[in-house]
Protein backbone atom coordinates (compact mmCIF):
# COMPACT_ATOMS: atom_id res chain seq x y z
CA UNK A 1 0.00 0.00 0.00
CA UNK A 2 2.71 2.29 1.09
CA UNK A 3 4.50 1.59 -2.62
CA UNK A 4 1.18 2.43 -4.38
CA UNK A 5 1.06 6.15 -2.24
CA UNK A 6 4.57 6.39 -3.22
CA UNK A 7 3.81 5.72 -7.28
CA UNK A 8 0.99 8.09 -6.64
CA UNK A 9 3.19 10.67 -5.14
CA UNK A 10 5.72 10.77 -7.80
CA UNK A 11 4.35 9.75 -11.02
CA UNK A 12 5.44 12.09 -12.94
CA UNK A 13 9.42 11.46 -11.90
CA UNK A 14 8.51 8.02 -12.51
CA UNK A 15 7.20 8.42 -16.28
CA UNK A 16 10.23 10.68 -17.09
CA UNK A 17 12.48 8.18 -15.97
CA UNK A 18 10.90 5.62 -18.07
CA UNK A 19 10.99 7.76 -20.67
CA UNK A 20 14.15 8.94 -20.59
CA UNK A 21 15.11 5.32 -19.71
CA UNK A 22 13.70 4.44 -23.51
CA UNK A 23 15.24 7.46 -25.09
CA UNK A 24 18.67 6.13 -23.90
CA UNK A 25 18.17 2.26 -25.04
CA UNK A 26 16.50 3.73 -28.83
CA UNK A 27 19.62 5.70 -29.70
CA UNK A 28 22.13 3.46 -28.27
CA UNK A 29 20.89 0.17 -29.40
CA UNK A 30 20.26 1.89 -33.24
CA UNK A 31 23.43 3.62 -32.80
CA UNK A 32 25.11 -0.08 -32.44
CA UNK A 33 22.81 -1.22 -35.42
CA UNK A 34 23.91 1.70 -37.54
CA UNK A 35 27.51 0.52 -36.58
CA UNK A 36 27.72 -2.88 -36.21
CA UNK A 37 25.37 -4.05 -39.50
CA UNK A 38 27.92 -2.69 -42.27
CA UNK A 39 30.61 -3.78 -40.41
CA UNK A 40 29.62 -7.38 -39.91
CA UNK A 41 28.24 -6.94 -43.44
CA UNK A 42 32.20 -6.06 -44.42
CA UNK A 43 33.84 -8.65 -42.63
CA UNK A 44 31.51 -11.19 -44.41
CA UNK A 45 33.66 -9.98 -47.93
CA UNK A 46 36.95 -10.02 -45.89
CA UNK A 47 36.86 -13.33 -43.55
CA UNK A 48 39.88 -13.24 -42.90
CA UNK A 49 40.00 -10.08 -40.75
CA UNK A 50 36.15 -11.31 -38.97
CA UNK A 51 38.19 -13.65 -36.10
CA UNK A 52 40.53 -10.61 -34.61
CA UNK A 53 37.30 -8.24 -35.39
CA UNK A 54 34.99 -10.23 -33.34
CA UNK A 55 37.58 -11.58 -30.53
CA UNK A 56 38.49 -7.20 -30.24
CA UNK A 57 34.35 -6.68 -29.68
CA UNK A 58 34.58 -9.68 -27.01
CA UNK A 59 36.91 -8.47 -25.38
CA UNK A 60 35.11 -4.82 -25.08
CA UNK A 61 31.91 -6.60 -23.74
CA UNK A 62 34.11 -8.47 -21.17
CA UNK A 63 34.66 -4.90 -19.42
CA UNK A 64 31.99 -4.35 -16.46
CA UNK A 65 29.63 -1.68 -17.00
CA UNK A 66 30.99 -0.04 -14.26
CA UNK A 67 34.09 0.84 -15.49
CA UNK A 68 33.43 1.67 -18.83
CA UNK A 69 30.92 4.24 -17.31
CA UNK A 70 33.55 5.19 -15.02
CA UNK A 71 35.90 5.99 -17.88
CA UNK A 72 32.82 8.00 -19.63
CA UNK A 73 32.69 9.77 -16.21
CA UNK A 74 36.35 10.94 -16.64
CA UNK A 75 36.72 11.41 -19.79
CA UNK A 76 33.34 13.12 -20.82
CA UNK A 77 31.98 13.82 -17.69
CA UNK A 78 28.21 13.66 -16.53
CA UNK A 79 25.03 13.41 -18.57
CA UNK A 80 23.24 12.06 -21.53
CA UNK A 81 26.65 11.90 -24.26
CA UNK A 82 29.21 10.03 -22.03
CA UNK A 83 26.20 7.37 -21.63
CA UNK A 84 25.19 7.11 -24.99
CA UNK A 85 28.83 6.40 -26.06
CA UNK A 86 29.18 3.67 -23.63
CA UNK A 87 26.06 1.81 -24.31
CA UNK A 88 26.49 2.16 -28.32
CA UNK A 89 29.92 0.52 -27.64
CA UNK A 90 27.95 -2.72 -25.86
CA UNK A 91 25.30 -2.87 -28.16
CA UNK A 92 27.58 -3.65 -31.58
CA UNK A 93 28.86 -6.92 -30.09
CA UNK A 94 25.88 -9.18 -30.47
CA UNK A 95 24.66 -7.46 -33.61
CA UNK A 96 27.84 -7.58 -35.36
CA UNK A 97 28.08 -11.20 -34.50
CA UNK A 98 24.67 -12.05 -35.83
CA UNK A 99 25.00 -10.20 -38.76
CA UNK A 100 28.53 -11.85 -39.74
CA UNK A 101 27.19 -15.42 -39.14
CA UNK A 102 23.61 -14.69 -40.05
CA UNK A 103 25.56 -14.35 -43.63
CA UNK A 104 27.98 -16.81 -43.57
CA UNK A 105 25.41 -19.54 -42.65
CA UNK A 106 23.45 -18.82 -45.76
CA UNK A 107 23.55 -22.29 -47.87
CA UNK A 108 25.79 -22.10 -50.50
CA UNK A 109 23.20 -23.62 -52.96
CA UNK A 110 21.35 -20.45 -52.76
CA UNK A 111 24.38 -17.93 -52.97
CA UNK A 112 25.53 -20.19 -55.92
CA UNK A 113 22.23 -20.04 -57.54
CA UNK A 114 22.50 -16.14 -57.08
CA UNK A 115 25.95 -16.20 -58.63
CA UNK A 116 24.58 -18.60 -61.12
CA UNK A 117 21.64 -16.41 -62.78
CA UNK A 118 24.28 -13.54 -62.88
CA UNK A 119 23.47 -11.29 -59.94
CA UNK A 120 26.08 -8.50 -58.82
CA UNK A 121 27.30 -8.80 -55.13
CA UNK A 122 25.01 -5.76 -54.17
CA UNK A 123 22.19 -8.08 -56.04
CA UNK A 124 23.23 -10.90 -53.98
CA UNK A 125 23.44 -9.18 -50.83
CA UNK A 126 19.99 -7.08 -50.64
CA UNK A 127 17.43 -10.12 -52.19
CA UNK A 128 19.13 -13.10 -51.11
CA UNK A 129 21.84 -12.93 -47.75
CA UNK A 130 20.11 -10.70 -45.86
CA UNK A 131 16.40 -11.66 -46.03
CA UNK A 132 18.03 -15.10 -45.10
CA UNK A 133 19.91 -13.71 -42.43
CA UNK A 134 17.19 -11.55 -41.47
CA UNK A 135 15.74 -13.55 -38.52
CA UNK A 136 19.52 -14.49 -37.23
CA UNK A 137 20.12 -10.76 -37.28
CA UNK A 138 17.26 -9.50 -35.24
CA UNK A 139 17.86 -12.12 -33.13
CA UNK A 140 21.27 -10.18 -32.38
CA UNK A 141 19.75 -7.03 -31.95
CA UNK A 142 16.86 -8.54 -29.60
CA UNK A 143 19.87 -9.58 -26.91
CA UNK A 144 21.56 -6.13 -27.45
CA UNK A 145 18.23 -4.50 -26.41
CA UNK A 146 17.81 -6.07 -23.05
CA UNK A 147 21.39 -5.70 -22.40
CA UNK A 148 21.27 -2.35 -22.95
CA UNK A 149 18.31 -1.84 -20.80
CA UNK A 150 20.08 -3.33 -18.31
CA UNK A 151 23.30 -1.64 -18.55
CA UNK A 152 21.44 1.95 -19.07
CA UNK A 153 20.22 1.64 -15.47
CA UNK A 154 23.81 1.72 -14.51
CA UNK A 155 23.94 5.09 -16.37
CA UNK A 156 22.13 6.27 -13.56
CA UNK A 157 25.43 6.51 -12.13
CA UNK A 158 27.04 9.28 -14.30
CA UNK A 159 23.50 11.95 -14.39
CA UNK A 160 22.13 10.29 -17.94
CA UNK A 161 19.02 9.75 -16.11
CA UNK A 162 16.52 6.85 -16.76
CA UNK A 163 15.09 4.60 -14.15
CA UNK A 164 18.64 3.83 -13.01
CA UNK A 165 18.62 6.97 -11.38
CA UNK A 166 15.40 5.98 -8.84
CA UNK A 167 17.57 2.94 -8.09
CA UNK A 168 20.68 4.47 -7.32
CA UNK A 169 19.06 7.37 -5.33
CA UNK A 170 17.37 3.97 -3.49
CA UNK A 171 20.51 2.47 -2.87
CA UNK A 172 22.31 5.48 -1.47
CA UNK A 173 19.35 6.42 0.75
CA UNK A 174 18.55 2.82 1.63
CA UNK A 175 15.14 3.96 0.76
CA UNK A 176 13.30 0.68 -0.60
CA UNK A 177 10.18 2.56 -2.77
CA UNK A 178 12.98 4.39 -4.84
CA UNK A 179 14.38 0.73 -5.12
CA UNK A 180 11.07 -1.19 -6.30
CA UNK A 181 10.04 2.15 -9.12
CA UNK A 182 13.26 1.91 -10.44
CA UNK A 183 13.54 -1.82 -10.57
CA UNK A 184 10.33 -3.12 -11.68
CA UNK A 185 9.60 -1.13 -14.33
CA UNK A 186 13.04 -1.64 -15.75
CA UNK A 187 12.78 -5.22 -15.54
CA UNK A 188 9.35 -5.35 -17.25
CA UNK A 189 10.71 -2.97 -19.60
CA UNK A 190 13.45 -5.86 -20.80
CA UNK A 191 11.38 -8.32 -20.76
CA UNK A 192 8.58 -6.33 -22.96
CA UNK A 193 11.16 -5.25 -25.49
CA UNK A 194 12.83 -8.37 -25.39
CA UNK A 195 9.47 -10.53 -25.91
CA UNK A 196 8.15 -8.03 -29.09
CA UNK A 197 11.12 -8.44 -30.64
CA UNK A 198 11.56 -11.96 -30.50
CA UNK A 199 7.65 -11.84 -32.19
CA UNK A 200 9.13 -9.51 -35.00
CA UNK A 201 12.09 -12.32 -35.48
CA UNK A 202 9.84 -14.95 -36.22
CA UNK A 203 7.73 -13.36 -38.55
CA UNK A 204 11.12 -12.58 -40.32
CA UNK A 205 11.55 -15.85 -41.72
CA UNK A 206 11.92 -15.01 -45.30
CA UNK A 207 8.87 -16.72 -47.00
CA UNK A 208 11.00 -18.51 -49.85
CA UNK A 209 12.96 -20.68 -46.59
CA UNK A 210 9.92 -21.20 -45.32
CA UNK A 211 7.97 -22.94 -47.92
CA UNK A 212 11.72 -24.76 -48.48
CA UNK A 213 11.24 -25.80 -44.48
CA UNK A 214 7.53 -27.21 -45.38
CA UNK B 1 52.59 0.81 -2.69
CA UNK B 2 52.41 -2.39 -0.23
CA UNK B 3 48.86 -1.08 1.32
CA UNK B 4 47.44 -1.58 -2.20
CA UNK B 5 49.02 -4.59 -3.56
CA UNK B 6 47.52 -6.38 -0.22
CA UNK B 7 44.08 -4.39 -1.19
CA UNK B 8 44.69 -5.92 -4.85
CA UNK B 9 45.41 -8.96 -3.85
CA UNK B 10 42.55 -9.54 -1.17
CA UNK B 11 39.58 -8.11 -4.05
CA UNK B 12 40.95 -10.81 -6.19
CA UNK B 13 40.57 -13.84 -3.82
CA UNK B 14 37.30 -12.26 -2.63
CA UNK B 15 36.38 -11.96 -6.03
CA UNK B 16 37.53 -15.47 -7.53
CA UNK B 17 35.81 -17.21 -4.09
CA UNK B 18 32.51 -15.05 -4.67
CA UNK B 19 32.06 -16.23 -7.95
CA UNK B 20 33.42 -19.84 -7.88
CA UNK B 21 31.22 -19.92 -4.72
CA UNK B 22 27.92 -18.78 -6.58
CA UNK B 23 28.82 -21.04 -9.65
CA UNK B 24 29.49 -24.08 -7.84
CA UNK B 25 25.62 -23.58 -6.24
CA UNK B 26 24.30 -23.09 -9.55
CA UNK B 27 26.25 -25.54 -11.38
CA UNK B 28 24.54 -28.05 -8.61
CA UNK B 29 21.35 -26.67 -8.91
CA UNK B 30 21.24 -25.57 -12.83
CA UNK B 31 22.50 -29.71 -13.43
CA UNK B 32 19.47 -30.74 -11.56
CA UNK B 33 16.99 -28.30 -12.75
CA UNK B 34 17.91 -29.66 -16.28
CA UNK B 35 17.44 -32.58 -15.41
CA UNK B 36 13.93 -32.71 -14.01
CA UNK B 37 13.23 -30.40 -17.37
CA UNK B 38 14.14 -32.98 -18.99
CA UNK B 39 12.57 -35.73 -17.66
CA UNK B 40 8.82 -33.60 -16.77
CA UNK B 41 8.71 -31.73 -20.40
CA UNK B 42 5.84 -29.34 -19.51
CA UNK B 43 7.28 -28.75 -16.45
CA UNK B 44 10.94 -28.15 -18.24
CA UNK B 45 9.28 -25.39 -20.23
CA UNK B 46 8.30 -23.33 -17.15
CA UNK B 47 11.27 -23.83 -15.70
CA UNK B 48 13.10 -22.73 -18.57
CA UNK B 49 10.97 -19.64 -19.70
CA UNK B 50 11.31 -18.74 -15.30
CA UNK B 51 15.19 -18.71 -15.67
CA UNK B 52 14.80 -16.64 -18.81
CA UNK B 53 13.00 -14.40 -17.01
CA UNK B 54 15.19 -13.77 -14.36
CA UNK B 55 18.27 -13.29 -17.21
CA UNK B 56 16.13 -10.64 -18.72
CA UNK B 57 16.25 -8.96 -15.44
CA UNK B 58 18.64 -5.65 -15.60
CA UNK B 59 21.77 -6.81 -12.58
CA UNK B 60 21.46 -3.53 -10.74
CA UNK B 61 17.18 -4.00 -10.77
CA UNK B 62 17.58 -7.85 -9.40
CA UNK B 63 20.70 -6.86 -7.17
CA UNK B 64 18.87 -4.09 -5.65
CA UNK B 65 15.61 -5.81 -5.42
CA UNK B 66 17.50 -8.74 -3.45
CA UNK B 67 19.51 -6.69 -1.23
CA UNK B 68 15.39 -5.44 -0.03
CA UNK B 69 14.93 -8.89 0.60
CA UNK B 70 19.04 -10.32 2.22
CA UNK B 71 20.37 -6.72 3.36
CA UNK B 72 23.52 -5.89 2.46
CA UNK B 73 26.70 -8.40 2.23
CA UNK B 74 27.88 -10.79 0.24
CA UNK B 75 25.12 -13.66 0.82
CA UNK B 76 23.18 -11.01 -1.25
CA UNK B 77 25.77 -11.33 -4.30
CA UNK B 78 26.19 -14.87 -4.14
CA UNK B 79 22.05 -15.12 -4.26
CA UNK B 80 22.14 -12.78 -7.49
CA UNK B 81 24.72 -14.87 -9.14
CA UNK B 82 23.40 -17.81 -8.78
CA UNK B 83 20.33 -16.76 -10.15
CA UNK B 84 21.57 -15.28 -13.41
CA UNK B 85 24.32 -18.16 -13.52
CA UNK B 86 21.19 -20.86 -13.39
CA UNK B 87 20.25 -20.45 -16.92
CA UNK B 88 23.49 -21.39 -19.07
CA UNK B 89 24.04 -24.20 -17.09
CA UNK B 90 20.26 -25.53 -17.11
CA UNK B 91 19.82 -24.63 -20.96
CA UNK B 92 23.12 -26.50 -21.32
CA UNK B 93 22.07 -29.83 -19.43
CA UNK B 94 18.95 -30.00 -21.00
CA UNK B 95 20.03 -29.11 -24.29
CA UNK B 96 23.02 -31.59 -23.82
CA UNK B 97 20.38 -34.45 -22.43
CA UNK B 98 17.95 -34.03 -25.56
CA UNK B 99 20.35 -34.32 -28.38
CA UNK B 100 21.48 -37.66 -26.86
CA UNK B 101 20.81 -40.19 -30.00
CA UNK B 102 17.81 -42.63 -29.75
CA UNK B 103 19.71 -45.18 -30.44
CA UNK B 104 22.27 -44.87 -27.30
CA UNK B 105 19.14 -44.05 -25.36
CA UNK B 106 16.97 -47.47 -26.54
CA UNK B 107 20.67 -49.35 -25.74
CA UNK B 108 20.72 -48.59 -22.54
CA UNK B 109 16.58 -49.23 -21.85
CA UNK B 110 17.39 -52.56 -23.85
CA UNK B 111 20.60 -53.66 -21.32
CA UNK B 112 17.68 -53.24 -18.78
CA UNK B 113 19.53 -49.87 -16.90
CA UNK B 114 17.23 -48.19 -13.96
CA UNK B 115 16.31 -44.42 -14.64
CA UNK B 116 19.30 -43.44 -12.06
CA UNK B 117 22.16 -45.65 -14.04
CA UNK B 118 20.54 -44.06 -17.27
CA UNK B 119 21.00 -40.66 -16.23
CA UNK B 120 24.70 -41.20 -14.06
CA UNK B 121 26.06 -44.08 -16.60
CA UNK B 122 25.21 -42.85 -20.30
CA UNK B 123 23.03 -39.70 -20.20
CA UNK B 124 24.86 -36.81 -18.05
CA UNK B 125 28.00 -38.48 -19.36
CA UNK B 126 27.27 -38.07 -22.92
CA UNK B 127 25.52 -34.33 -21.89
CA UNK B 128 28.68 -33.25 -20.52
CA UNK B 129 30.64 -30.85 -22.96
CA UNK B 130 27.00 -28.73 -23.55
CA UNK B 131 27.02 -28.53 -19.29
CA UNK B 132 30.61 -27.48 -19.72
CA UNK B 133 29.59 -24.34 -22.08
CA UNK B 134 27.17 -23.39 -19.93
CA UNK B 135 29.37 -23.62 -16.57
CA UNK B 136 32.31 -21.38 -18.84
CA UNK B 137 29.59 -18.83 -19.96
CA UNK B 138 27.51 -18.38 -16.68
CA UNK B 139 31.67 -18.00 -15.22
CA UNK B 140 32.36 -15.20 -17.62
CA UNK B 141 29.01 -13.02 -16.74
CA UNK B 142 29.24 -13.61 -12.91
CA UNK B 143 32.54 -12.66 -12.95
CA UNK B 144 31.56 -9.06 -14.81
CA UNK B 145 28.35 -8.83 -12.43
CA UNK B 146 30.45 -9.56 -9.42
CA UNK B 147 31.86 -5.74 -9.87
CA UNK B 148 28.31 -4.37 -9.02
CA UNK B 149 28.34 -6.12 -5.72
CA UNK B 150 29.93 -3.06 -4.11
CA UNK B 151 27.12 -1.42 -4.86
CA UNK B 152 25.09 -3.77 -2.18
CA UNK B 153 27.86 -3.86 0.41
CA UNK B 154 30.00 -7.20 -1.06
CA UNK B 155 33.87 -7.73 -1.78
CA UNK B 156 35.43 -8.04 -4.30
CA UNK B 157 37.26 -5.80 -7.17
CA UNK B 158 33.98 -3.63 -7.28
CA UNK B 159 35.29 -1.73 -4.37
CA UNK B 160 38.58 -0.79 -5.91
CA UNK B 161 37.06 0.81 -9.15
CA UNK B 162 34.14 2.09 -7.40
CA UNK B 163 36.51 3.88 -5.04
CA UNK B 164 38.50 4.74 -7.83
CA UNK B 165 35.12 6.38 -10.18
CA UNK B 166 34.34 8.11 -6.56
CA UNK B 167 37.38 10.27 -6.61
CA UNK B 168 38.12 10.29 -10.75
CA UNK B 169 40.94 8.45 -10.52
CA UNK B 170 41.79 6.56 -13.87
CA UNK B 171 44.58 4.36 -12.27
CA UNK B 172 42.37 3.19 -9.18
CA UNK B 173 39.40 2.14 -11.92
CA UNK B 174 41.97 0.19 -14.00
CA UNK B 175 43.89 -1.30 -11.09
CA UNK B 176 40.43 -3.40 -10.15
CA UNK B 177 38.84 -3.70 -13.96
CA UNK B 178 42.52 -4.99 -15.75
CA UNK B 179 42.19 -8.44 -13.63
CA UNK B 180 38.72 -8.74 -14.11
CA UNK B 181 38.97 -8.41 -17.91
CA UNK B 182 42.02 -11.12 -17.70
CA UNK B 183 40.26 -13.67 -15.85
CA UNK B 184 37.37 -13.42 -18.13
CA UNK B 185 39.46 -13.78 -20.95
CA UNK B 186 41.20 -16.56 -19.77
CA UNK B 187 38.45 -18.43 -18.52
CA UNK B 188 36.93 -17.86 -21.98
CA UNK B 189 39.73 -18.85 -24.04
CA UNK B 190 41.13 -21.92 -21.94
CA UNK B 191 37.49 -22.92 -21.65
CA UNK B 192 36.79 -22.73 -24.84
CA UNK B 193 39.79 -24.61 -25.80
CA UNK B 194 38.62 -27.41 -23.59
CA UNK B 195 35.19 -27.13 -24.74
CA UNK B 196 36.69 -27.76 -28.51
CA UNK B 197 38.52 -30.78 -27.17
CA UNK B 198 35.30 -32.16 -26.11
CA UNK B 199 33.29 -31.75 -28.40
CA UNK B 200 35.24 -33.00 -30.72
CA UNK B 201 36.77 -35.97 -29.10
CA UNK B 202 33.26 -37.34 -27.72
CA UNK B 203 30.94 -36.19 -30.37
CA UNK B 204 31.69 -35.09 -33.94
CA UNK B 205 28.32 -32.61 -34.07
CA UNK B 206 27.46 -28.99 -34.02
CA UNK B 207 27.13 -27.37 -31.34
CA UNK B 208 24.08 -25.71 -30.76
CA UNK B 209 25.34 -23.41 -27.58
CA UNK B 210 27.98 -21.94 -30.07
CA UNK B 211 26.88 -19.84 -32.84
CA UNK B 212 24.92 -18.05 -33.88
CA UNK B 213 24.09 -16.38 -30.42
CA UNK B 214 21.09 -17.39 -28.77
CA UNK B 215 21.37 -17.26 -25.38
CA UNK B 216 21.53 -14.17 -22.98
Amino acid sequence: MKFAEFVGKNHQILLDSLLRHIELVTISVLGGMLLAIPLGIWLTRHRRLAGPVLALAGTVQTIPGLVMLGFALILLGTGMLPAVVVLTLYAILPVLRNTYLGIVEVDRGYTEAARGIGMTDLQMLCSVELPIALPTIVSGIRLSTVYIVSWTTLAGMIGAGGLGDLIWTGLATYNKQYILAGAIPSALLALVLGGLISLLERRLVSAGVRRARV
Amino acid sequence: MSAISTELLQGILQHLLLVSAAVGIATLLGVLLGVVAYWVRGLGNVLLLAAEIIQTIPSLALLALLMILFGLGNTTLVVGLVLYALLPIMRGTHTGLQNISPHLREAARGMGMSRLQRLFGVELPLSFPLIFSGVKIALVNSLSVAVMGVLIGAGGLGGIIYRGIQSLQMQRILLGAVPVVLMALLLEYGMSFVEKWLTNTRRPQTHPLNSPEETI
